[in-house]
């Protein structure tokens, strides 16, 4: 655990020693902030026309707002995740650290743990930046609390799912570009996979459908926490993890 | 304290090291040498459990590398060929980091980092940027994080390489320093360095070894010898191998007889002969006079020799590209 914690905290500064950090941080939350602002206008508008109209009571703020943005964060983090991961091993790859690495006490499951850890941690923050606009929500609006966190940790499963999916790639190649490329291209697969099988109804539509990530978000972003949904991730992401070390190893024979 | 027994690693295509065995006392300084390209790299990552052996054992400390590799792992300090460092750390941090991820304890790293800046020199680096460094300090640096945990065993890639000639003479320094409680292997393709600071030497090419003797044993063979290939036949029955030897070292100017082959009636042997000795002759006329069939007698290039050829033909390079060097070396070569 000392170890893990140790490479965690060493990658968490190398990531706020570059400007990559501060990069995806800002970025995210200017994105995110747009779609914020885009969301609660058009709720704004829409509820003094329903007023207008004669309608009764407020519109829920969890419906049209807060559903939809989270979804939005969940996509744009499909786009943010390969420059978190991208480097964690083929940067140390290719300066030769983790000739370090791997000659020093500690497992390959050590280091793959804490990479993974210390990537999460960069995520959490990045998402953090929407609890500046959260915040608002809950200071003028009263929108239901649990559906948001249930949301978040949607979020949060779906971010380590494919971090560990990026830390995977990153092992296997030296060049920072292609694991960042080949990341993103993955995601963007897995995203695209409940698109496939939108109007499909065979079995094995079923398969891909279940096997896309995108997909078992969608429960989250409803507010509905299912058992089946955090299995998927967690699964998917001691898979990963699986198949990192299992490449690491590989990693030593190949040299 | 390290054994290496047949050891080989085989990549994709090639062979990189080929049946190996040596053993390093402790407290030993011994040098790798050989050319580019010789297999040093790979016999060391080896020991460090970086890479596994395709074939052969090598235990360090008495722990196989591959079944404990985390006990030989906390047993050794590398330092790779390029010191792998973090640019975006400080000397310091970077130091700490490395303790720690070596297992030693909160309490003493402090103590610890004090004493292997004081001792590799970077204490006015501290609080600098890896990234900043000149690559001397950078080597440095780089060796402070190998004996941060003070190992019993330090495996060394070229230490001395693209480092000018006063922090060569530090670096070899500090290794006399360390040695005596340290086991030291440090890889060179460049003689001189191991002349300063070994006390026995390793000699591999292409993956094979070629020699284990003390430095001055074997400055002794290299020069000026000859070697011969010689092969002996018996008239009647088979000659006694022993016999045959014993004739063949009272040759003048021999120094080594060593049996390469014997098949039925057939003794082969390779004898080198003493600096500036030519032997071929007298070996020839001994082995009639005793009474047996000389069946072959050739001049074999010693195998030894190319290599040092090579590897005088790097040190030649090496020596072209740091002038203050040759200037030093040739005026030990003009003492002598």
């Amino acid at each position: 655990m000392k170890n893990i914690l140790l490479i965690c905290q060493k990658e968490l500064k190398s990531y706020f020693a570059s400007p990559i950090a501060y990069l995806l941080m800002a970025f995210f939350g200017l994105i995110f902030g747009f779609g914020f602002y885009t969301a609660t206008r058009d709720f704004v508008r829409f509820s003094f026309q329903a007023q207008m109209m004669g309608q009764q009571g407020p519109m829920n703020v969890n419906e049209q707002i807060i559903r939809p943005l989270l979804g939005f964060a969940s996509t744009v983090a499909l786009f943010l995740i390969p420059m978190i991961t991208m480097r964690l091993f083929a940067e140390e790859k290719k300066t030769g650290t983790i000739e370090l690495l791997l000659t020093s006490p500690i497992t390959d499951m050590q280091i793959i743990l804490g990479k993974w850890l210390g990537s999460m941690l960069l995520y959490l923050c990045v998402l953090a930046m929407s609890a500046i606009n959260m915040a608002m929500l809950f200071a003028w609006g009263k929108p239901d609390l649990q559906p948001v966190l249930v949301a978040y940790l949607g979020l949060i499963l779906q971010g380590g799912c494919l971090l560990a999916i990026g830390a995977f790639i990153s092992t296997l190649t030296k060049n920072q570009i292609i694991a960042g490329g080949v990341t993103f291209f993955v995601c963007l697969l897995l995203w695209l996979l409940s698109w496939f099988t939108a109007f499909d109804s065979s079995a094995s539509a079923q398969v891909v459908n279940y096997l896309s990530i995108v997909t078992h978000f969608e429960n989250f972003g409803k507010g509905v926490l299912d058992s089946k949904d955090v299995i998927f991730y967690v699964s998917m992401i001691f898979f990963s993890l699986f198949i990192t070390s299992r490449s690491m190893e590989s990693l030593r024979w190949r040299a | 304290m390290i054994k290496v027994e047949g050891l080989t690693k085989r990549y994709a295509r090639t062979v990189a090291v080929d049946n190996i065995t040596f053993e390093v006392e402790k407290g030993e300084i011994v040098g790798f040498l050989g050319p580019n390209g010789a297999g040093k790299t790979t016999t060391m990552r080896v020991l460090t459990c970086f890479l596994p052996p395709t074939a052969g054992t090598a235990s360090v400390a008495g722990f196989d590398v591959l079944e404990k590799p985390l006990e030989v792992k906390k047993h050794i300090g590398y330092l790779p060929e390029t010191p792998p460092l973090y640019p975006e750390m400080e000397v310091d941090e970077y130091l700490r980091f490395t303790g720690k991820l070596k297992g030693i304890s909160g309490s003493d790293i402090d103590r610890r980092v004090d004493e292997v800046t004081g001792r590799c020199a970077i204490g006015d680096v501290r609080n600098k940027l890896i990234g900043k460094l000149s690559k001397g300090y950078r080597q440095r640096v780089g060796l402070a994080q190998a004996i941060i945990h003070n190992p019993d065993v330090l495996i060394l890639d070229e230490p001395t390489s693209g480092l000018d000639p006063k922090q060569i003479i530090e670096i070899r320094e500090l290794l006399k320093s360390l040695a005596g409680d340290h086991t030291i292997i440090l890889s060179t393709h460049i003689l001189s360095e191991v002349e300063h600071s070994c006390q026995r030497v390793i000699i591999i090419n292409q993956g094979k070894l070629v020699a284990i003797d003390s430095v001055d044993n074997l400055t002794n063979r290299l020069r000026g010898s000859e070697a011969v290939a010689i092969e002996v036949e018996a008239a009647n029955g088979r000659p006694n191998p022993t016999e045959v030897q014993q004739r063949l070292e009272q040759v003048a100017g021999v120094s080594r007889v060593v049996m390469r082959n014997s098949k039925d009636s057939r003794l082969s042997f390779e004898v080198e002969s003493l600096q500036g000795r030519h032997i071929r002759a007298d070996l020839a006329r001994t082995v009639v006079q005793s009474g047996w069939n000389l069946s072959e007698l050739k001049a074999v290039g010693l195998s030894l020799e190319d290599i040092f050829l090579q590897l005088t033909a790097g040190e030649e390079k090496a020596r072209q590209e740091n002038s203050v060097e040759a200037v030093t070396v040739s005026q030990e070569g003009a003492q002598q």
